[in-house]
């Protein structure tokens, strides 16, 4: 740590391909190549338009109700005893996640690109909730994907959709989650790409949108570096964050990426446990492959083919991971872990009953690594988690788990 | 030259087109594929376009996604449908094969294992959905040297300057994909196609294909008098999947389909 300070910076990435060392790119089938292109240079020239990023930043702090604050958890910190616990509160943005930085983002890029009509995949909800607010302030037609096994554990989610005035359709095809959503959301691009704008709700896919989406959320992690100089006076140990798709840890991470005295650290869905098959881990478990317009680390067997995920949290229930992860965990800058579904569930109930917080299922899996970590650290140490989302949402799926447990005491 | 290239210039010598039938490798059932590659060529194939199964088509309509979740029931893998080439060509050793598929598979066994059992199964070309030619790099190169060659798609979306481009790369033939969209939803416009087919033939000097919404005898003969080659996938596939308890049969209907179109192409 000592020597952090000689460090070089690492290199601006990706490369105009797309390409983050031997991850990420495009591979796509052809019909899609050109508007992919047409969106790479879109975004190359409204992300340097003074105008458009006044619009963004206006549109952030009057819709999404930035910045969020930096709440220290001192109930929580009290309770692990160790390191200070602080949480960079995205679930009290606007619609209640971090996901809603992105789709304001992409929202503004199709009110410039021309198209008329916006479509997204979803898995917990969170990203077709805020896709179709943004919609819905646009006046554009929006149709959500999702898989009918998100449907049915996301039920509020998908309520407050079709409210906003989106179309939810029903993604029957494959394991029936987020992996299928995007399927078929990439079918329906193909057939509609004239008209249609994809918001894409995750750092992943076929470039430009990893580089966009950490972009647009990166604002989290600049936030927190703000906040953390003028609350603390100094940045803390390390920042915590879930890890889905991997976008709202990509914000928070990369305004970090040089300053090497913070570690990163990434948290996936564990499941059932890491011995298994039955988790969302692929930083931790799987290895490089293709898939959705990526090279990127994945769940597969040993025929390439995609496996099934399991995780509590629909919105992690995903074989791949945003290919700059697979970067930062191969050049060592960043560290993935797993935390289980109980472990998820018992820190969801945590934060609920100590800090009077109810954080989303997805958010709870850094919540229980945080709490973990913090009991073997100083009180003078700092972890800062990204409190991606609220819980509202997961309600459904904590009572039914309730239930479950009643009838078996 | 390649069996590819042999094939095409045996044909531009009588006038004929080529007809080229997909069929998933595995469906619908892994022991059926090789009679039925054997039954495609019976019924009139010049190459066999076999698919590569995939959990995860994307760029496949729903016909073809149930192809592959039926051969994945069985667990048919790359290695197998390779093995299935290699029985394919002990009764056949001029009609060329061309593995169709997404990148995953082959990025899994590894690209030089692959391009090397390929080469010694007899496997004549490649084409990957997801495999652009600015994504191909070192990969070309193998698949290259074992004499695989490299067969890239060409979209309505593509513009010119990107159509000169894939023709650098493009050996074989080239897929021109004629509609927005996935495999086996729309019909064919074939005077759009003829359009399309002038801005790729002044940029592209080998032989063109094409594929998506040919579903009968008279959108093949279509589209064969403007293109080199016809191919044809969802309306063989949709014959399989109605006959797949019984796989004779399904044989016996995708071949009906197949001698219309041959029959009707070599019309003209
Ligand atoms: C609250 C919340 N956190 C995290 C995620 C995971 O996505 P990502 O890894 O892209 O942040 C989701 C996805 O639905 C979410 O709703």
């Amino acid at each position: 740590m000592s020597n952090a300070k000689d460090m070089q910076d690492f290199p601006v990435l990706p490369d105009a391909k797309g390409h983050f060392g031997i991850f990420g790119g495009r591979f796509v089938s052809e019909t899609l190549s050109a508007a992919l292109d047409e969106l790479d240079a879109l975004y190359t020239r409204l992300s340097q338009d003074p105008a458009f990023q006044k619009e963004f930043d206006e549109d952030l702090a009057h819709y999404v109700g930035r910045p969020s604050p930096l709440y220290f958890a001192e109930q929580l910190t009290k309770h692990c005893g160790g390191a200070k616990i602080y949480f960079k509160r995205e679930d009290l943005n606007h619609t209640g996640a971090h996901k809603i930085n992105n789709t304001i983002g992409q929202a503004l890029l199709a009110k410039y690109s021309g198209k008329k009509k916006i479509i997204a995949e979803t898995g917990a909800g969170q990203h077709g909730v805020a896709t179709a607010t943004v919609a819905a302030r646009l006046g554009m037609e929006c149709k959500v994907f999702m898989g009918a096994t998100d449907i049915e554990r996301q039920k509020l989610n998908v309520y407050r959709m079709r409210l906003l005035g989106a179309e939810v359709i029903s993604v029957e095809s494959g394991t029936k989650t987020l992996k299928d959503a995007m399927n078929d959301a990439m079918r329906h691009w193909v057939t509609h790409v004239d008209d249609t704008f994809y918001i894409l709700g995750t750092a992943a896919g076929p470039h430009p949108y990893p580089k966009l989406v950490r972009d647009f959320q990166s604002i989290i992690g600049r936030e927190t570096i703000r906040q953390c100089d003028e609350q603390l006076g100094r940045q803390p140990d390390a920042v915590l964050a879930c890890i889905g798709g991997g976008s709202n840890a990509i914000g928070m991470f990369y305004p970090y990426l040089n300053m090497h005295d913070v570690r990163m650290i990434g948290v996936e869905a564990g499941g059932l446990g890491l011995s298994g098959n039955d988790h969302a881990a692929p930083l931790c478990k799987g290895r490089p492959g293709v898939l959705h317009g990526n090279r990127t680390y994945l769940m597969e067997d040993d025929n390439g083919q995609i496996m099934g995920t399991h995780s509590v949290s629909a919105g992690l229930d995903y074989p791949g991971v945003g290919p700059e992860h697979s970067w930062l965990k191969d050049i060592g800058r960043a560290e993935y872990v797993a935390a289980t579904d109980d472990e998820a569930l018992d820190a969801f109930r945590a934060l609920t009953r100590i800090e009077g917080i109810m954080p989303a299922l997805e958010t709870s899996h850094a919540i229980a690594h945080a709490m973990k970590m913090a009991k073997d650290m100083r009180p003078d140490q700092v972890l800062v988690v990204n409190l991606s989302g609220r819980g509202d949402k997961d309600i459904h799926t904590v009572a039914s788990i309730d239930g479950l447990e009643n009838v078996d005491v | 030259m390649s069996r590819i290239a042999a094939l095409f210039s045996e044909l531009n010598k009588t006038g004929k087109k080529a007809l080229i039938p997909f069929v998933t490798a595995g469906d619908p059932h892994p022991s059926v594929t090789v009679d039925m590659m054997h039954g495609l060529v019976e019924a009139g194939a010049d190459i066999i376009e076999l698919g590569v199964p995939f959990s995860d088509p994307m760029a496949d309509g729903p016909t073809i996604q149930l192809a592959c979740e039926r051969a994945l029931m069985h667990n048919t893998s790359l290695r197998d449908v390779i093995s299935m080439v290699t029985e394919f060509r002990t009764k056949n050793a001029n009609t060329p094969v061309v593995l169709m598929g997404y990148l995953n598979p082959v990025e899994a066994m590894g690209y030089e294992t692959f391009a090397k059992a390929a080469q010694q199964a007899g496997i004549d070309g490649v084409l990957m959905v997801d495999m652009p030619p600015e994504e191909s790099g070192e990969n070309a190169k193998i698949f290259a040297d074992h004499g695989l060659d490299i067969i890239y798609l060409i979209a309505p979306t593509t513009t010119d300057a990107r159509i000169s481009e894939i023709a650098k790369y493009s050996t074989g033939y080239v897929y021109y994909v004629s509609i927005k969209g996935v495999t086996g939803t729309a019909a064919i416009d074939v005077d759009d196609v003829s359009k399309n087919l002038e801005r790729i033939r002044s940029r592209v000097s080998i032989p063109v294909g094409v594929g998506f919404g040919i579903n009968n005898g008279e959108a093949a003969a279509a589209v064969a008098s403007v293109a080199d080659g016809v191919i044809v996938g969802s309306a063989l596939v949709n014959k399989i999947a109605a006959n797949a308890a019984q796989p004779d049969v399904a044989i016996a209907e995708v071949k009906t389909v197949l001698s219309e179109m041959r029959t009707a192409m070599d019309k003209q």
